[in-house]
Order: C-alpha cells, then sequence, then structure tokens
C-alpha cells in the first residue's frame, strides 16, 4: 500500500482544504497568528505536537494538571506561552482544570488541555456542563491502559467510548484520533475549528504510543494555517443571544465583560440562557446538542480509505492501530486476499453512513483496537449482519501485525 | 536501505534518549528519510537501564518498535547483557570499552568497541561520553551521514556546549573511521 507522511501531503488537517466555508458554512475564515506558529520541520513527539497544534490555532490559554503520558504537552505549553502572549496555569486537579477552560472560553479565549484516562475521568462532569452550555475547547486524551491508574506509559485506546459517553444526559461531542506526531498537529488545529464553529468541547483520543513517538512535524508557515477565530456577538444589546436552537453551528458567543447580560447554566436553558426547566424546553435544547453534530456529520467526518473499490474485506482502524494494520493488510495483499483500509480520522461521530454503504459489497469488517472491543460495537451496529472480526488487545503495547492478519485471513474465508 | 532497526542502551543519566533523538533528527530533517524513534519511560529512564529504540526507513514507517534490531549501542554492562541476545546474525554491536565486560568474542557480530569515557573525560566531562560513542556509531555504520548529525545539534544539547559536543562527536567519528579503515576525507 503506498503510504505517504499524513499531514502534510497526506490527511491536510491543518491545510486549507479541510477548513473551508463548504465545510464551516458562513463562518469567517482566517489565517493564523504567526506569534503562536512554530513554523519549519521539527522532530517531535506527538505530545508537543498537540501544544504547537494549540498555538497555532489561536489558542491561549491552557489549565491542566500534569500525568503520564501527557505531561509532555502541557510542558511545551507551558515553555512557549511567555513568547507566544499565552497562559499556562498548572491547576490543583483535573475537575478544576475543565472549570478553568470554560471560564476562560466566556472570557474570549481559545482554551485546551490534556490528560489521559484517570484525569479525563474527572472531567467528565464538567465536560457535560460544557456541552451543556455550548463552551468551545480541545480536550486531548493520550490515552494509557486502564482501567484505574492502570499503565501509566503504557499504551492504550480503551476511552473511545468514555469520549462519546462519559457525561451523563444526552449530549454529543466531537473526537479526532490522530496517527502519527504530524496529524497530532493537524488535527489539534482542525479540532479548535471545529470546537469553535459547533461551540462544542472537541476531543483529540490519541494514545502513548502517539504521544511519546517522536517523527518528523512539518509545521507550515501561518498564512498557510486557516483557522476560525473566536466569533463574539457585536449587535445590540436587546438582540443578543448566546443560544440558537436551530440544530446548527456557526453560532456567535458572547463575551464576558462586553457589556451584554447573559446567564450561563447547566439547567435546560432559554437562548438568553435562563433557566427554563420543562420538557418541551428539554426537547429544544437536546434535540438541538445532539443535532448539530449528528445532523451535519456528513461535513465533521473525515476518513481516510484505501482499496475499498471491491475489497472483500475491510479494515477499520484508527490512532496507532492503522498503522500496524497496514503492514498487516500489505501481508495479505501479497497473498491474493483483496482488502482495503478504512481509517477513522473523526471518530465521533462515526461514520455510520459508510459503514452501512459498504457492508453489502463485503465478506467482512476486521475492526483491531487496542482495548477489549469498543469502536467494534459501532461497526457491528452499521454492518447490517455482515460478519465483524474483533481483534481486541487489552493495552500496554500494540497489536503484533501478524495478529491482525490471521484476522483477515479468517475475513476472507 | 529499506528499514534499519537500531537500539541505543545504557543507563538514565547518560543521554541514551538523547543520542536517538539527534539520529532521528538527523535522518528525518536532513537525511532526507523516515525515522520513528520511541523510548523508554518510567523509572527506567531515570538511573536504571535505558533505551531508545529508532526505526527508519526509505518509507513511511508503519510499526513504531523495534522487531528486528540491526545494530545495538550499549553504553552500560545492564544495556548489553539485557539486549546483545536480540542481535542477530550480522548484527553491528558497538559497546563502550570501559563499562562493558563482554560476555563472549561475539564471532557471529560485528562487534566494535569504543573507550567512548576515556575521550571524554579528556575533553573535560564524561558527559560527553554519549557523543562520542554517537561519533563513533555514525563512523562505523553507513545509517546516517556526519554532516546531518551536526546539524541537528543545535537545540538538542544546550547552545554553550555545542562546540565541544561537536568536538566530542568528532573525535568519535575519526575513532571509527580509523578503526574500520575509512579514510577520513567525507568528514564534514
Amino acid at each position: 500500500m503506498k503510504t505517504k507522511p499524513s499531514g502534510v501531503s497526506g490527511t491536510g488537517g491543518s491545510g486549507g482544504d479541510v477548513c473551508s466555508s463548504e465545510r464551516y458554512p458562513g463562518a469567517t475564515i482566517v489565517t493564523a497568528d504567526p506569534k503562536g506558529v512554530d513554523a519549519g520541520p521539527h522532530f517531535m513527539d506527538g505530545d508537543h505536537a498537540i501544544a504547537e497544534g494549540g498555538l497555532a490555532a489561536g489558542c491561549r490559554f491552557f489549565a491542566g494538571y500534569p500525568i503520564t503520558p501527557s505531561t509532555e504537552a502541557a510542558e511545551r505549553f507551558a515553555e512557549r506561552a511567555p513568547e507566544v502572549g499565552a497562559m499556562f496555569i498548572q491547576m490543583e486537579d483535573e475537575l478544576a482544570s475543565i472549570a478553568a477552560l470554560i471560564g476562560g472560553a466566556w472570557g474570549g479565549q481559545k482554551c485546551m488541555t490534556v490528560t489521559c484516562g484517570p484525569g479525563f475521568s474527572l472531567m467528565t462532569e464538567n465536560l457535560g456542563l460544557a456541552c451543556m452550555t455550548e463552551t468551545p475547547m480541545v480536550i486531548a486524551n493520550v490515552q494509557r491502559g486502564g482501567p484505574s491508574t492502570g499503565l501509566p506509559t503504557l499504551t492504550a485506546q480503551q476511552d473511545m467510548m468514555q469520549a462519546r459517553y462519559g457525561p451523563h444526559g444526552d449530549n454529543m461531542i466531537i473526537a479526532l484520533c490522530p496517527d502519527s506526531p504530524q496529524e497530532c498537529f493537524d488535527l489539534t488545529v482542525e479540532a479548535f475549528n471545529l470546537s469553535e464553529y459547533y461551540r462544542v468541547p472537541v476531543i483529540i483520543l490519541t494514545d502513548e504510543t502517539v504521544g511519546h513517538m517522536h517523527e518528523k512535524v512539518v509545521i507550515p508557515p501561518a498564512d498557510q494555517i486557516k483557522i476560525l477565530p473566536r466569533n463574539n456577538y457585536s449587535g445590540p444589546k436587546e438582540s443578543c443571544r448566546p443560544y440558537k436552537f436551530d440544530s446548527q453551528g456557526g453560532h456567535p458567543m458572547v463575551r464576558a465583560g462586553d457589556g451584554y447580560n447573559f446567564h450561563i447554566t447547566g439547567l435546560t436553558h432559554n437562548e438568553k440562557g435562563y433557566p427554563v426547566m420543562t420538557a418541551e424546553q428539554n426537547v429544544k435544547v437536546v434535540t438541538h446538542l445532539m443535532e448539530k453534530i449528528n445532523g451535519n456529520a456528513d461535513k465533521i467526518i473525515r476518513l481516510e480509505e484505501n482499496e475499498i473499490d471491491g475489497a472483500d474485506v475491510v479494515v477499520v482502524s484508527y490512532g496507532i492501530t492503522s498503522r500496524i494494520a497496514v503492514k498487516a493488510i500489505q501481508d495479505a495483499r501479497k497473498e491474493g486476499i483483496k482488502v482495503g483500509s478504512l481509517r477513522l480520522i473523526t471518530i465521533w461521530p462515526f461514520c455510520e453512513k459508510r459503514i452501512r454503504k459498504l457492508a453489502p459489497k463485503v465478506k467482512a469488517f476486521v475492526v483491531p483496537e487496542i482495548n477489549y472491543g469498543q469502536m467494534v460495537k459501532e461497526v457491528e451496529r452499521c454492518a447490517g449482519g455482515v460478519k465483524v472480526i474483533s481483534v481486541n488487545h487489552c493495552g500496554g503495547a500494540v497489536h503484533d501485525p501478524d495478529v491482525i492478519l490471521a484476522a483477515i485471513r479468517k475475513a476472507n474465508q | 536501505m529499506s528499514t534499519q532497526e537500531i537500539r541505543f542502551s545504557g543507563f538514565g543519566g547518560q543521554g541514551i534518549i538523547r543520542c536517538a533523538l539527534i539520529t532521528g533528527k538527523a535522518l528525518a530533517l536532513y537525511d532526507d528519510k523516515f525515522a520513528t524513534m520511541t523510548q523508554a519511560f518510567g523509572p527506567e529512564a531515570r538511573g536504571s537501564a535505558c533505551a531508545a529504540q529508532l526505526v527508519v526507513s526509505d518509507e513511511r514507517v508503519l510499526y513504531p518498535y523495534i522487531t528486528h534490531p540491526g545494530t545495538l549501542m550499549a553504553l552500560s554492562q545492564e544495556a548489553y547483557d539485557k539486549y546483545y541476545g536480540e542481535l542477530p546474525k550480522g548484527g553491528t554491536l558497538i559497546v563502550e570499552e570501559q563499562l562493558v565486560k563482554l560476555r563472549g568474542e561475539h564471532p557471529d557480530l560485528r562487534l566494535l568497541r569504543v573507550p567512548a569515557t576515556r575521550y571524554a573525560e579528556e575533553l573535560g566531562n564524561r558527559l560527553f561520553t554519549n557523543l562520542v560513542a554517537l561519533g563513533f556509531f555514525t563512523a562505523v555504520t553507513d545509517v546516517v551521514t556526519a554532516d546531518a548529525m551536526k546539524k541537528a545539534l543545535p537545540g538538542l544539547v544546550p547552545d554553550r556546549f555545542l562546540k565541544i559536543n561537536i568536538k566530542a562527536f568528532d573525535k568519535g567519528y575519526e575513532y571509527g573511521l580509523k578503526l574500520t579503515g575509512q579514510s577520513n576525507g567525507h568528514e564534514s
């Protein structure tokens, strides 16, 4: 399989093609502030690339609590913050970290934090608040083996469902999954753009391997990085509304201190933000929260496909596992098996439509992941009875490519 | 070259991970290769046996960890004991002359010994051991060019020690050329 370095010439996360007015209708699109862009080629790990992606995207507020294997991202941001004019606060814990991001966002800043499973667990309560209050922010979860404190220095992809279903109540987030340090940069820029447009937390679901792996990362010059600046309301006071429940993105925020009276609450609220705790209002709010993402899934979802047409077997994978899978796919093709690759760049919303369309054409799907079987449930849900083989693996290490190869062989029978 | 796998090993604090970072940066940024570096984390990186892995290829590296190491650089006894067994026949074994007591003659391996600590001490500080060893590694293998390695140093060693680190690198490099009977005409 022909592969190329993602990002620069591949998926183009920070490039122009993924930040267009078709993708973000009605949005103002500008180029990045050169102050935050450390342009040029680097030999960098994924964690550092996440911090650089945030700075390039215009993030100027980071609140976090160090935890392996995400700490390097916080260190990088802290180191660069003074020269960029950003603020970095080490908080007392992860509950406080995400609370600070919510405040920072309504104070007018693009905000981010990094953590891993244990920290993400602590963040989930306020992640729900951020969803409900439609507060943009980017959270990178550099996954390590769990549950609980688990395997602090070893890799996993065990928090895929937690990212989606962590907070209580119905809510919908966006999650992206980089397969390399380059994509850590590219997808963090993209995460900010999605987050600003849909006013929703966007989660970078990476893993210890990618987070700690050094590779070449090319940071483009600022004028080649397209970003969505914060969209703040500036109209007359009487028509100021921090919310609009129309199942779409692109709505302005109201910045605290700009002189508008508005209210932010986790309670079910009206368009001014004041509590209206009725079943009718909840239908409006929840439908909007869900549909602004699900209804725009076609615009949000990005996949990387390889030799899908005519494939008997399709391997669905993401993150570091997708790279290991390519090795298995190459070997399977040498044996004459027609196998295609579907890499999930966007994890949530899930590429439901694509799987449903592919299912009748293939013998089986193979889903390798470093967990006991999480995204495979989504594939099964959409596969319409077509065979789905889970190549699960409990964390601590990446797959042996031969194990994926064996599953591809089995799928082809 | 298709793919080469290299393990740098020693004890924490010797600059083992730095060796892999410098080599990876040199390859990825200045030698037009794909290089993926992974390293030991946790307590082992801070005093006990420590290792960093580099996978180098003309194509994108898919599997980031070492499966068939071709070259091992061992700067401590523990690292040597732990890793030399994984080298295949014909593999390159580079050891620190004073710090590693060999368990045999290793007739199946390409064994090279470098007095990196002694040279570093001659330069004033044994902290330069890793750069001497790295210069030696550059000379005796065909993985990376000396030119790229020197370009990679700024930013990975403190500015005020750049010159002396280059000196240490050269020392190891020249010794490596001499030992393997190469002229140093292409030394940069």
